[in-house]
């Protein structure tokens, strides 16, 4: 099974985190990236840039309009993604629980859907 | 899969055997043996396959692997910095000629070593499909839907757990055989089932694993001839796998077992499965696999859905009940107890489930119910329930096959 985990942060949290622990979470995160790729766990991770250069697009009407800004009207912003294999959800919690993130903010995990199917 | 694609395929756990007895290293000549199916692939269509071909792979292996074996001594010196550690000659005293052990068979001894309880489950299987059914990492990674990288990892790592668990080329002893033969056949089913699962056009690599299942399967029958389990999961696979033309529409959703045009099921799977089945009941110990194909031999012989032999696959399902405790089983008895008797006997065997943990958000708890309230007449619950299951699943067929059953239930 593939899980998603989503990291949230807010401006506020970040910003409160002194240089130890700014480092720390660095180093956490290369931990754990690390671990999962050795053991061919990890499909695809990667941090996402600031919500200040997010653009937003939607379409009405056929026309796209574009605004400046995460969709969600929230505090929270999605800051990365870790996309792992796990053999159930509760192993993928255990790996959201050790992302310091998941101590400031939270951390979603969410069941990727697949293709295959059994006939009912 | 090519002739010339399944000789390699067959020819795989014979050479990587070869290799592990005369050299050890298990981890190292599994390597070996995937770059010597690699040459193969690339030499023989050009120059012709070899007139033996096993021994072909086993020389062109084990000069693969005294190479890997001297690189991995001389860095193990140099990390060491000890001259005195004598480099390990006794790998290389035999040189690289060394024979086909003849009707020696260890394909066995090496799936118990794939399917070591030291490992997860998605690791046994890549493992088992690289060193027992020599398929690459690229064709496994693909089939799996992940990069390469990563299944080349999971891979590498298997093999290191092998090793740190200090297993050995062996079979295990007396004692343990039974339940490591048993996580050799889960293995093997968990492939068919990735397989089976995916749905047809969209996803071809995947489909392919259940021809991989089935070979293996057949591999270890001629093995163990005598026993009933082996019998029964291949069995269980040849008559599921049969539904397979009829199994999804053009569109690749997903056709319930009832509405299957039963013309385009393939006969010879059916009759093969029915066969086995037949003689593993009647002359070994009763497994769970065995009736479990007994249960798919009962469909896949009606002629008409309404033809199905409903009372006989309850009972079946009761037998199955007292020797495995799994809620899919009862799952799987309430809707046979709902075509043979009717769905309210069917309801009240959902109850206890709902309480069960390892059915705790399942999607299919909530499809049965939906089926079984649908029967009843209460179309408004099962709406509800058809809605909810959608939602818990995983599965994009299953997802769009529960919608569309609520939507024929009129808007809500």
């Amino acid at each position: 099974m593939k899980y998603m985990l989503l990291i949230y942060s807010n401006p506020e949290s970040w910003a409160g985190l002194s240089a130890e622990q700014r480092e720390a979470l660095g180093r956490s995160h290369e931990e754990l990236s690390r671990e999962l790729t050795e053991q061919g766990l990890l499909v695809s991770s990667a941090g996402l840039a600031d919500p200040i250069t997010t653009r937003t697009v939607s379409v009405r009407d056929d026309v796209p309009t574009t605004t400046d800004g995460p969709y969600a009207e929230a505090k929270e912003h999605l800051a990365g993604f870790y996309l792992v294999e796990c053999e159930n959800i509760d192993q993928a919690i255990d790996y959201a629980a050790r992302m310091p993130d998941a101590k400031y903010v939270a951390v979603e995990v969410r069941p990727v859907m697949d293709s295959s199917g059994l006939e009912m | 899969m090519s002739g010339f694609e399944l000789l390699l395929r067959e020819e795989t756990p014979q050479v990587l055997s070869a290799l592990v007895r005369h050299y050890g290293h298990f981890d190292l000549a599994e390597e070996a043996v995937q770059e010597a199916l690699l040459a193969a692939a690339q030499q023989w269509p050009e120059e012709g396959v070899p007139d033996n071909p096993r021994g072909w792979l086993i020389r062109v292996g084990s000069r693969r692997l005294t190479d890997l074996l001297r690189s991995e001594s001389a860095r193990r010196k140099r990390e060491e910095n000890a001259a005195s550690l004598a480099a390990p000659e006794e790998f290389f005293a035999a040189g690289p000629e060394i024979d086909d052990p003849g009707g020696q068979d260890d394909t066995l001894t090496l799936l118990f070593l794939c399917c070591h309880p030291a490992l997860s489950a998605a690791s046994q299987i890549a493992l088992t499909l690289r060193a027992v059914g020599g398929l690459t990492t690229a064709q496994i990674a693909a089939a799996f839907l992940v990069p390469e990288s990563t299944m080349a990892q999971r891979i590498s790592r298997a093999k290191r757990s092998i090793k740190q668990a200090g297993s050995s080329f062996e079979m295990p002893p007396e004692a343990e055989r039974d339940a490591r033969m048993g996580a050799v056949l889960h293995v093997l089913y968990l492939i068919f089932n990735e397989g089976y699962t995916a749905s047809s056009g969209t996803d071809l690599h995947s489909a392919e694993l259940t021809t991989e299942a089935i070979r293996l399967v057949r591999g270890v029958r001629r093995l163990l001839p005598d026993d009933g389990e082996v019998a029964g999961l291949l069995a269980l696979m040849l008559l599921t796998d049969a539904r397979r033309p009829a199994r999804t529409d053009a569109d690749g959703g997903l056709v319930p077992l009832a509405e299957q045009d039963r013309s385009r099921w393939n006969k010879a799977a059916i009759e093969e499965g029915e066969a086995l089945v037949t003689d593993a009941l009647s002359r070994t110990q009763l497994g769970p696999y065995q009736v479990q194909a007994a249960i798919a031999a009962v469909h896949a012989t009606a002629e008409r859905a309404e033809d199905t032999d409903w009372p006989q696959i309850v009972a079946l399902y009761q037998v199955l009940e007292q020797i495995s405790d799994n809620p899919m089983v009862r799952l799987n008895h309430a809707v046979a107890v709902s075509m043979a008797t009717g769905p309210k006997e069917a309801l009240e065997l959902l109850e206890p489930l709902d309480s069960d943990h390892r059915m705790t958000d399942h999607h299919r708890l909530e499809a049965v119910r939906a089926h079984l309230l649908e029967m009843s007449g209460d179309l408004d619950g099962a709406r509800e329930s058809y809605l909810l299951a959608a939602r818990r699943t995983t599965s994009i067929p299953e997802r769009n096959y529960l919608r569309s059953k609520a939507d024929r239930l009129g808007p809500s």
